[in-house]
């Protein structure tokens, strides 16, 4: 169903597009994560590519099938695929295998660790390799959704059906299961260490306080949430779902609890995905048709990064120092926008 | 699902009763000269393997829905498994899902119908069921779950038809006629049937919801059908009547209700009636379907359901000389057919 939408970039917006440098990957794009000052654009299926401040485009072979999940700390990616395979991929280029599954199986989830520690799961089993250490192994009740390294300590969150578990791979016995009825996919924990919060397969987002495990309900949403990012600081935790960007309240002790989000950036499409600036108070977004934007939390002032039209946003980032923009839709035209 | 279904991603669902054949009939349609490349989803590697085609190994996840009603179950592995098949679209043409011989079909088929993303990029096509026509009776009594399979199928491939002689033959198919009068039925050995008869069937698109006679009615169906088995195994068969003059077994707790009436309905009374049908009795109707011709309205509506899920639309305008019938069937466990019945009655506008 199309509905008349007036142009985003009629008088009342500022726009930016025109300083945007288009990048056409020519692949489908499911993530972007920068290394060093290079965009790595990860492909649906087998490739990374790099383009540089230039616009020039370096391909990177990395997975013999589909890229399922990816992880980044700005040095390296992590990836695992449907090759049954974990590997990473750093700054220079550079892929470095860091592991196989016997079986093949899917990599379904990876996450990575400050210290370079880094997790996989296939199936219901998830591991985790740190320094020199060997690999340990946690099997949950159901297939794992997602993985997320908590801020302080070595501790995995592993989102699967009916909750997450919390494990200190290096503490024997030390898994704690946090129930909530439903399958649960992306976890992430505030990054203040208080909160951790899973995207669930329904359009719900549920929480839960560490102190006392009180659990947080953050519903409402017209569709699954795909995409969550921290802003600065952590204060607030923004969402894609809805037709505006849903910014959930985590500054005080009581995170979002008896709160309503702020809802930013409302337009006739859905956000599918979204980004906080590392320093500001600003965050990206990219739309189901297309469109992007920077929207300062403040007071929701937007600026227009690229008009709609086009296939939903697919990827969006910026780099560790909050200069650079990076983002492509599905089908892999992109841009670079240099602030 | 009717809308740009061409452009979805076809999936056919692979059911039956544990040696019932569905290993051979999945490598039937792999090795087959088509041309095509199937993403296929299985429990077990090992006893398929076609190097052209994508394996994926699955562990059948059902998770219940929050939203309060324990029939609402769907596949969360088939969730996962097409996010990340749809990071490589292109490399295949159709998705084929086989489950486990003790697996009720219900929670793959409602993964596609309350599943937003999957419902974007794939469509259900089909379920076909393989039952083994020497002991599919026997299981019809001990196994509900192969009674489900059978209930719920659009299609059913009736194989080792070979081992079995015509009369026991005749009494297999009355008993799944009993169940299920509405599925195509295929009798094979060595589950032998055309690919065109078990791939892109469009059965639960809305604009090919046309398929709502019992299908011995049909002309082209080139069967004998006998309907003389009557009486066995003392149960009580209480022979009914669908109107056409055919007598069948009677299942003594799945069978197959049918309404019809050539009297317009008043759609601010069927609606809710329907809606409040499949909330109250969800659990027990296992699919629903029909066309519907509805007061001061040129349009055909059409809707179909999986337990307490449903989806309808206008389909088309009536055509002329057309006759403007309302048929609905429901097919499942202990229906109250005499409230359905009325329910359905009160609808019509007097």
């Amino acid at each position: 169903m199309k509905e008349f939408t007036p142009a985003p970039d009629s008088a009342s917006i500022v726009s930016v597009t025109d300083r945007v440098k288009p990048v056409a990957l020519g692949m489908a794009v499911t993530s972007v994560h920068f290394l060093r000052d290079r965009a790595a654009f990860v492909g649906g299926e087998e490739n990374v590519k790099f383009v540089d401040a230039q616009g020039e485009i370096t391909t990177v072979a990395v997975h013999g099938g589909g890229i399922l999940s990816t992880a980044s700390d700005g040095k390296r990616i992590v990836m695992g695929g449907d090759d049954g395979k974990v590997v990473s991929l750093d700054a220079k280029g550079e892929v470095t295998l860091l592991a196989t599954d016997p079986k093949r199986r899917w990599i379904d989830a990876v996450a990575l660790h400050a210290d370079g520690a880094f997790a996989w799961s296939a199936g219901k089993v998830a591991t985790v390799k740190s320094g020199k250490n060997e690999e340990k192994s946690l099997e949950v009740p159901s297939t794992v959704g997602g993985l997320a390294f908590a801020p302080k300590g070595l501790r995995l969150a592993i989102a699967h059906y009916n909750g997450a578990t919390l494990w200190f791979p290096n503490m024997e016995g030390s898994a704690e299961f946090l129930p909530w009825a439903g399958s649960h996919h992306a976890v992430t924990f505030s990054p203040d260490n208080k909160f951790l919060v899973t995207a669930m397969h329904e359009p719900a987002l549920h929480g839960w306080r560490l102190a006392d495990n009180r659990h947080m309900r953050m519903t409402g949403y017209p569709g699954r949430v795909r995409s969550m990012s921290w802003s600065a600081g952590g204060k607030g935790l923004a969402t894609s779902g809805a037709d505006t960007v849903i910014i959930w309240p985590f500054a005080s002790k009581d995170g979002p609890m008896g709160k309503e989000p702020a809802m930013l950036a409302p337009l006739q499409a859905r956000v599918s995905v979204v980004a906080c600036h590392p320093k500001n108070d600003i965050l990206a977004c990219g739309y189901s048709d297309g469109t992007v934007l920077m929207v300062r939390l403040e007071d929701g002032a937007e600026i227009l990064v690229r008009r709609n039209g086009t296939p939903p946003a697919a990827a969006i980032a910026w780099n560790a120092k909050g200069t650079l923009l990076a983002f492509a839709d599905e089908n892999g035209d992109g841009g670079l926008l240099e602030l | 699902m009717s809308e740009a279904t061409s452009q979805k991603i076809p999936v056919t669902v692979l059911t039956g009763y544990l040696g019932a054949g569905k290993t051979t009939l999945l490598n039937r349609i792999l090795s087959e000269n088509h041309g095509k490349k199937y993403a296929v989803i299985v429990n077990e590697f090992g006893e398929i393997g076609i190097d052209n085609d994508l394996i994926i190994g699955a562990d059948e996840e059902v998770f219940e829905m929050n939203n309060g009603c324990i029939c609402c179950t769907v596949r969360g592995d088939l969730v996962r498994i097409m996010d990340g098949l749809m990071k490589r679209k292109g490399k295949f043409d159709a998705i084929i899902v086989e489950t486990t011989g003790l697996a009720d079909p219900a929670p793959v088929a409602q993964t596609f119908f309350v599943d937003e993303d999957v419902q974007k990029n794939a469509r259900l096509d089909a379920v076909v069921t393989v039952a083994d026509a020497k002991w599919l009776s026997d299981r019809l009594k001990d196994a509900p779950e192969a009674k489900n399979q059978i209930a719920f199928a659009d299609v059913i491939v009736l194989n080792k038809t070979d081992l079995v002689n015509k009369g026991e033959l005749a009494e297999v198919e009355a008993r799944i006629r009993g169940i299920n009068p509405y599925a195509k039925l295929h009798r094979t050995e060595r589950c032998s049937v055309a690919l065109a008869d078990v791939l892109d069937r469009g059965a639960f698109d809305l604009d090919r919801i046309l398929d709502i006679e019992p299908d011995f009615l049909e002309a082209g169906d080139d069967h004998d059908h006998d309907h003389d088995h009557h009486h066995h195994h003392g149960h009580d068969h209480h022979h009914h009547d669908h109107g056409h003059g055919l007598k069948h077994y009677h299942d003594e707790d799945m069978q197959s209700l049918s309404l019809k009436t050539d009297k317009p309905l008043d759609p601010n009374v069927f609606m809710p009636w329907l809606q409040n049908l499949v909330q109250v009795e969800g659990g027990k109707i296992l699919r629903s379907k029909g066309i519907l011709a509805f007061h001061d309205d040129d349009d055909r509506y059409v809707f179909q359901g999986v337990h307490m899920m449903l989806e309808g639309n206008h389909q088309r305008k009536w055509k002329e000389g057309e006759p403007r019938e309302s048929r609905l069937v429901f097919i499942g466990r202990e229906l109250p057919e005499k409230a359905i019945r009325e329910g359905f009655e009160s609808c019509i506008v007097s």
